[in-house]
């Protein structure tokens, strides 16, 4: 072949120089588990149907909230979503609204009647499920999807449990909470109501069941002795907002002066329908300060714009002449406040006490030797089984953080455990992946974006009626609020690794596929890993 | 949503990854040529440059772009330099398009040769671009290239100016900033680095030409960069791009941190973002979240001993700041407007 003066090669492509052989680290894809996800007690993998959602991809992030809570409408509302408290955003401006998007989604999943497609594998077991609360429900839904014939027992007329006898229509209105419902009942379960269960064996017995879930929750109220010279009615929190789901008198309360007892979200629930059933004045009595409130903070700051007034740093005393007696305490060091022996007078026509809730001892557990329910002490393994072999329980029953997403959480899991009882083999969790700390997120990519808040409904409106409070997000919403995530430890497709490496050595694998790296090329300088934006690459030293 | 044929988009401002490299939110059409799958590569792999080299990041950036801009009708004539040096070995090339290197400081006149024979054998779809490092561009092949533009000669120059010479051990270059160490201003004596009051800026000269286009772009905003070359490829005439790449080996900073580097370079004020046609400033890119410039020097050793405290460091640190204060004032850098890098 000719060659020109000099030279003695022919041209031949870099290609041939394995620059990967200077690399002492190489970098690798990694999926780290977002905070939001860790904090989830229903487990739900937020940053992954936010991807979806953000995409205008609707009904693909509803099925992804639907393989761990089957309740995303009714969560969207009631949850107390720890999720954002969470959230990595609250470090650059505020949380995602992951709660509104949820809720979006829910309303989008009823409106569009969407349905969990899933063919159901063959029949395999037959599970009793006591109680159609959210911890009855979630059981029953993935017990369903797993392929389990269902049989809910219900003592109430309706199902529900809490949600509807224990949240107002305000925050959760019936309409949602029964198309989440009938969703679950349509795949299959059989719903038995009005049919408390008393003989729990024999119920057992009688329709064959090879498992069953009690989920009773936590109904009966406690009571506290006062010395009543009878000029005050006392009623408690409970029976209230059980009695508003029979029948709604909008003037019940007119014109009275209502006091409630107790410093939770019950309490919270209580006064705000109280202002609703026209009470001239509702006070909240609370021993402690309101930073102390175990009620979430939203949720009381909602009450007061409503004119509840909180008195906090009190103790009922007794009862005397159509008055309350109250007592002054006083902040220490410790956090228990002390009293102070000052007393204090005030006038009202009804005591709602609101002093939390205890498990009935008296229910179909009771006679069990196996089970001790004293104190609300029913203990449950890692499994959700209960002292007796096969009898699993959950919600409020169980110790542990009482609230609805938990209860999702303890129906999924049992259900899990259920399962694998009966095909004979265990479940085990997937291992926890490591947390996606803010500090491995590259936020120069992220844009400042504040939260977009749901609309509020007007004062007025909220007083005088049990309408929902917080509206929808429309559509062009609930997308920019699903794009605010920052989507922590995992890759989201922004093609910065693609771009930043100078050696051309990650290749694009296209949409939904990701990344490969070229470790023949990569010379392990980190810049793919400081460059992306969700702290999805990690640096792995390499053998030498 | 990503269809090729989909309606422009507006992108706004919340998207996540608008700022990213890529953004699969917004249409095919609208994301950077580095997003995409077939991008050309001009620069692929196998090239001994550095780990982290911000000139090899550039390169590609800008000849990709320069690439899908002329429809692949491209050649490039190279200065000496780390760019030509670390891309072809003999017999090596990282090169996928047709390259030529000649001395180091005849690039300009060799590129105006190139555009004259393709205007003669009538391929006018055929472009011509000349690169080089700052040291073959600002200092060596200076001449030529005035000659290049005064001629207004058809020809895009594009300098990766790293600020000193890297290729052979970190020599001054007329590019090189004030108090930086190389390895010709020791950080030693009563003066330790480059002198102050010392170096020239290319691009105001440039435009001091009154050629068709000048810019500065740099690899930590690659939107701006991408958008930079395809406005300069739709002109004809002499053109200039100033492109800001960080030397991880002469800068004394981390591999990964080449993009932060850069990024703190524009955010402080040290390095502006500028359009200019005709001579004339037509566009500046605001800064998002401005910095002080010690944030800048900080992550570079060859700055090291300004930091180390005494009151001859503070007021050195004072004049770089007021360097940056100037530019911003100049070029009205920090101002409320949506900025696009």
């Amino acid at each position: 072949m000719y060659k020109p003066f000099a030279i003695t090669l022919d041209v031949g492509s870099s290609l041939v120089n394995h620059t990967g052989s200077w690399r002492t680290e190489r970098p690798v894809f990694v999926h780290r588990l977002p905070p939001c996800n860790a904090a989830c007690p229903a487990g739900e993998n937020i940053q992954g149907w936010l991807y979806h959602a953000e995409e205008g991809n609707y009904h693909l992030a509803w099925q992804e909230i639907m393989k761990e809570n089957p309740l995303p409408a009714i969560m969207g509302r009631c949850c107390y979503h720890s999720c954002e408290r969470a959230c990595n955003r609250t470090r650059l401006d505020e949380t995602v609204g992951i709660h509104a998007v949820e809720r979006f989604l829910g309303d989008q999943a009823i409106q569009h009647g969407w349905s969990v497609t899933k063919a159901p594998p063959a029949h395999c077991g037959k599970v009793l499920i006591v109680g159609s609360g959210p911890a009855g429900l979630s059981a029953a839904y993935h017990l369903l999807r797993l392929g389990h014939e269902v049989e809910i027992r219900e003592a109430a007329a309706k199902p529900g449990g809490l949600l509807r006898y224990g949240i107002p229509r305000y925050r959760l209105p019936r309409k949602v909470l029964d198309a989440e419902i009938d969703r679950i009942i349509q795949m299959g379960a059989v719903l038995r109501l009005s049919t408390p269960v008393t003989d729990l064996l024999e119920v057992i017995r009688e329709g064959n069941f090879q498992a069953t879930f009690v989920a009773l929750g936590a109904q009966k109220s406690r009571w506290v002795d006062l010395p009543n010279d009878g000029s005050i009615p006392i009623s408690d929190a409970i029976q209230m907002l059980r009695s508003l789901e029979d029948e709604i008198a909008p003037s019940r309360l007119q014109g009275k002066r209502v006091a409630v007892y107790g410093g939770g979200n019950v309490a919270v629930d209580a006064a705000r329908s109280a202002i609703r059933l026209g009470a001239a004045e509702v006070t909240i009595l609370y021993r402690r300060s309101r930073e102390k409130m175990p009620a979430h903070s939203f949720e009381v700051k909602e009450a007061v714009e409503e004119a509840v007034q909180l008195k906090c740093l009190r103790t009922v005393e007794g009862i005397q002449q159509g008055q309350l007696v109250l007592e002054e305490r006083v902040l220490t060091d410790g956090n228990e406040p002390l009293p102070t022996g000052r007393r204090e007078f005030m006038a009202a026509d009804l005591l709602i006490l609101a002093l939390g809730q205890e498990v009935d001892t008296d229910c179909c557990l009771a006679e069990l030797p196996e089970i001790n329910l004293l104190a609300g002490n029913l203990q449950v393994d890692a499994t959700m089984m209960t002292g007796r072999d096969g009898l699993y329980a959950g919600g409020d029953m169980v110790p542990s953080e009482r609230n609805i997403t938990v209860a999702v959480g303890h129906g999924k899991l049992a259900a899990r455990h259920i399962d694998a009882r009966l095909r004979g083999t265990t479940y085990t969790p997937p291992a926890t992946a490591k947390p996606a700390t803010f500090e491995r997120l590259n936020t120069w990519y992220f844009a400042d974006a504040p939260s977009t808040h749901q609309p509020v409904l007007s004062l007025i409106r909220r007083q005088s009626g049990f309408e929902e409070v917080l509206g929808d997000l429309d559509e062009s919403n609930a997308l920019f609020e699903a794009r605010r995530c920052l989507s922590c430890g995992n890759c989201f497709e922004c093609d910065n690794c693609y771009g930043a490496c100078p050696d051309n050595a990650i290749a694009k694998l296209g949409p939904g596929r990701g990344f490969a790296i070229k470790y023949d090329y990569c010379k392990g300088c980190g810049l793919c890993i400081a460059e992306c934006p969700c702290g999805a690459i990690e640096a792995v030293p390499e053998e030498i | 949503m990503s269809d090729e044929n989909a309606p422009e988009q507006k992108v706004k401002f919340y998207q996540k990854g608008t700022y990213t490299v890529g953004n699969r939110l917004v249409n095919v059409r609208q994301r950077s040529v580095q997003a995409s799958m077939d991008r050309s590569n001009s620069l692929t792999c196998g090239h001994r440059a550095c780990q982290g080299c911000g000139e090899a990041l550039g390169a590609r950036y800008a000849i990709d772009a320069a690439m899908r801009a002329t429809n692949n009708q491209l050649i490039a004539i190279n200065a000496t330099g780390c760019l030509e040096v670390f891309t072809t070995p003999y017999p090596e090339t990282s090169w996928q398009i047709p390259w030529m290197h000649s001395l180091f400081g005849n690039a300009a006149a060799v590129a105006a040769g190139v555009a004259a024979a393709m205007r003669v054998k009538g391929l006018k779809q055929v472009r011509t671009i000349a690169q080089g490092g700052d040291g073959g561009t600002m200092d060596i092949g200076f001449g030529c290239l005035s000659g290049m533009f005064e001629r207004n000669d058809d020809v895009l120059y594009i300098c990766y100016d790293n600020e000193a010479y890297m290729n052979t051990g970190v020599q001054r270059s007329s590019a090189t900033p004030v108090a930086a160490r190389t390895a010709t201003t020791p950080a030693m004596g009563a003066n330790p680095g480059n002198s102050f009051n010392s170096g020239k800026n290319l691009p105001l000269i440039a435009m001091a030409h009154n050629i068709p286009y000048v810019a500065t772009a740099s690899v930590a905003a690659l939107h701006d960069l991408e958008a930079k070359v395809t406005r300069a490829m739709s002109l004809h005439g002499a053109r200039y791009l100033h492109i800001h790449v960080p030397c991880p080996l002469g800068w004394g900073s981390a591999p990964h941190d080449t993009i932060q580097v850069a990024r703190l370079a524009i955010k402080s004020g040290l390095f502006p973002l500028i359009e200019a046609e005709h001579g004339m400033v037509t566009a500046t890119v605001p800064i998002r979240q401005p910095v002080p410039v010690t944030d800048y020097l900080k992550l570079q050793k060859r700055f090291a001993h300004l930091l180390r405290g005494g009151e001859e460091n503070a007021r050195k640190l004072a004049a770089i700041q007021t360097i940056a204060d100037n530019n911003i004032k100049r070029f009205n850098l920090v101002r409320k407007e949506a900025p696009r890098v």
